[in-house]
């Protein structure tokens, strides 16, 4: 699959989700991509790269969301 | 005088035992008085914040930080854990509170003049806090803004030639033992291990692809002193193939007194004079060793390296020449439930520095497409061993069932033919059958 073809389709697939939530963790977006996690690493190493998606971490876990959706680092600390 | 009143704080002063509390009021009040005049970035008294959060976390008996948070450095997906307190309005100084996590050179070996360095930034743009180290082995810096975290990571890369720690979902940083630089038991160069996998593995690292944690830890001999056996999802453990040698001059050295057995340790109390049998031959968890006549011998093939009778009388005994080590895989040490040591999975290997230790990662690589595979999120590569089976990781890893493998005989039989290794497979005849056997 193209990148192109990619981004699309897991923008369409967290779009659809983002009603219920805004982070994801790696094993969900590789079920969007239907790829192995190495090769859906790539794309999503990209996206975040390209600023679509970004990174959210707990220390201990990893998530990612799309860009702007949920909480953003400047109200993060607001209730 | 104190900005928030911590009598809680205070009582932990009062113990025999040197307290964080200490420390930080001392630096609280070197940052109020700033004798360096530094242009401190974040607020002056985060740490009088800090405690009187703390304070406040222990009258209340609740934490009163929140979890998490999209703060980072570009391109990395781990090394920074954003930190917020949800009383911003009576500690200022700490409503943003993000750990960054530095690093470690192997073995923790570095200079005096780099950590001034890397305490002169800390004190410029972050809290000045440091734990030194972690217990993966990092040096962690304790709060800071988000605006300071960029900053930092430029100078940190840019300035020191230093990179920051695994955190999250990623390769954690790996850590070694001291290994052939000060110690003579280590078996392999760690330092060059350790080192070499963290460069190659610079995507695991940064950017999180796992389903958890993942663990490396590098020990040069069996007495496992960065315990990589108790907490890395995959732990190199220095070993030898061969004979453990024996000085038997030395040994008789020992027996009469002439040398401390421990190279002196534990020599604080009279113990009396040293007696092999009791404190070295009776001790062997094999009971693979004899003295007899004034001479040691060793059954090594009995011997499991325990290193006992190594660490007691080092001058008479040393690991065998033909060096390399055991990896072992699926230990966690988390701090609730659930804790487990490794398993065997690799006998030995010989450790090859110049092939760029191909045989280590060919196993590595093989455990992680595994486990990115099949792992549930946050769940631990001990947990899927355990889910799946220890044949399963066998199978996944390319490696044959061996002895060693086995823990104890009829206890854990994980080991079961396959159709397509039984001569005929599951398909018999049973009227061929019946002729023998009634029903």
């Amino acid at each position: 699959m193209e990148y192109e073809e990619a981004k699309q389709k897991l923008i369409d697939g967290l779009t659809k989700k983002t009603k219920s939530k805004s982070k994801f963790y790696f094993s969900d977006l590789a079920d969007i991509l239907e790829m192995k996690p190495r090769d859906a690493k790539k794309i999503v190493n990209q996206m975040v790269t390209d600023g679509i998606l970004e990174f959210w971490s707990s220390g201990s876990t990893s998530m990612y969301g799309l860009k702007g959706m949920g909480k953003q680092a400047a109200a993060e600390h607001e209730a | 005088m104190a900005k928030h009143k911590t009598p809680l704080l205070d009582q932990l002063v009062s113990g025999p035992w040197p307290s964080f509390v200490d420390d930080m009021k001392q630096y609280a009040a070197a940052r109020a008085k700033n004798e360096k005049k530094i242009e401190y970035q974040i607020p002056v008294d985060v740490v009088d914040d800090l405690m009187g959060l703390l304070e406040l976390s222990y009258a209340d008996g609740t934490t009163h930080w929140k979890h998490g948070g999209i703060v980072g450095v570009f391109g990395y997906g781990g090394g920074v854990i954003g930190r917020y307190c949800d009383q911003p309005e009576t500690f200022p100084g700490v409503a943003h509170f993000h750990t960054m996590r530095v690093a470690q050179p192997a073995g923790k070996f570095y200079k005096s003049e780099y950590v001034r360095k890397l305490c002169d930034l800390w004190e410029f743009r972050g809290s000045g806090l440091t734990n030194m180290h972690g217990s993966t082995g990092d040096i962690i810096f304790l709060g800071t803004q988000t605006p300071q975290l960029e900053e930092i990571f430029y100078e940190l890369t840019h300035t020191m030639g230093q990179d920051l720690g695994g955190s999250g979902s990623n390769l954690r940083t790996p850590s070694d033992c001291i290994g052939q630089a000060r110690c003579e038991f280590a078996c392999y160069d760690t330092q060059d291990l350790c080192h070499t996998l963290t460069n190659d593995y610079q995507d695991e690292l940064h950017r999180p692809a796992f389903p958890y944690k993942f663990k490396f830890k590098f020990d040069g001999c069996p007495n496992c002193c960065v315990a990589s056996i108790a907490r890395a999802d995959i732990s190199f453990i220095g070993t030898w193939k061969d004979d453990i040698r024996i000085d038997q001059e030395a040994v008789a050295g020992y027996v009469s007194g002439k040398f401390k057995p421990n190279a002196g340790a534990h020599a604080g109390r009279d113990w009396g004079p040293f007696d092999i049998v009791k404190e070295v031959i009776d001790l062997c968890p094999t009971e693979c060793m004899k003295y007899e006549n004034g001479k040691l011998a060793i059954n090594n093939k009995e011997c499991t390296r325990c290193m006992h009778c190594i660490n007691v009388m080092p001058r008479a005994l040393r690991p065998g020449k033909e060096t390399g080590l055991s990896i072992l895989v699926g230990a966690k040490a988390p701090i609730l439930d659930g804790a487990q040591m490794g398993s065997l999975l690799v006998p030995f290997v010989e450790v090859n520095k110049e092939d760029g230790y191909q045989a280590i990662k060919d196993v590595i690589e093989a455990i992680w497409d595994w486990w990115m595979e099949e792992g549930k999120n946050r769940e631990r590569l001990g947990e899927l061993m355990k889910r799946q089976g220890f044949q399963k990781l066998l199978e996944v890893t390319g490696i044959k069932p061996v002895p060693q493998h086995v823990k104890e005989p009829r206890h854990n039989p994980y080991i079961f033919w396959k159709e397509d290794e039984v001569e005929g497979g599951w398909e018999r005849d049973v009227t061929e059958y019946r002729k023998h056997h009634q029903r």
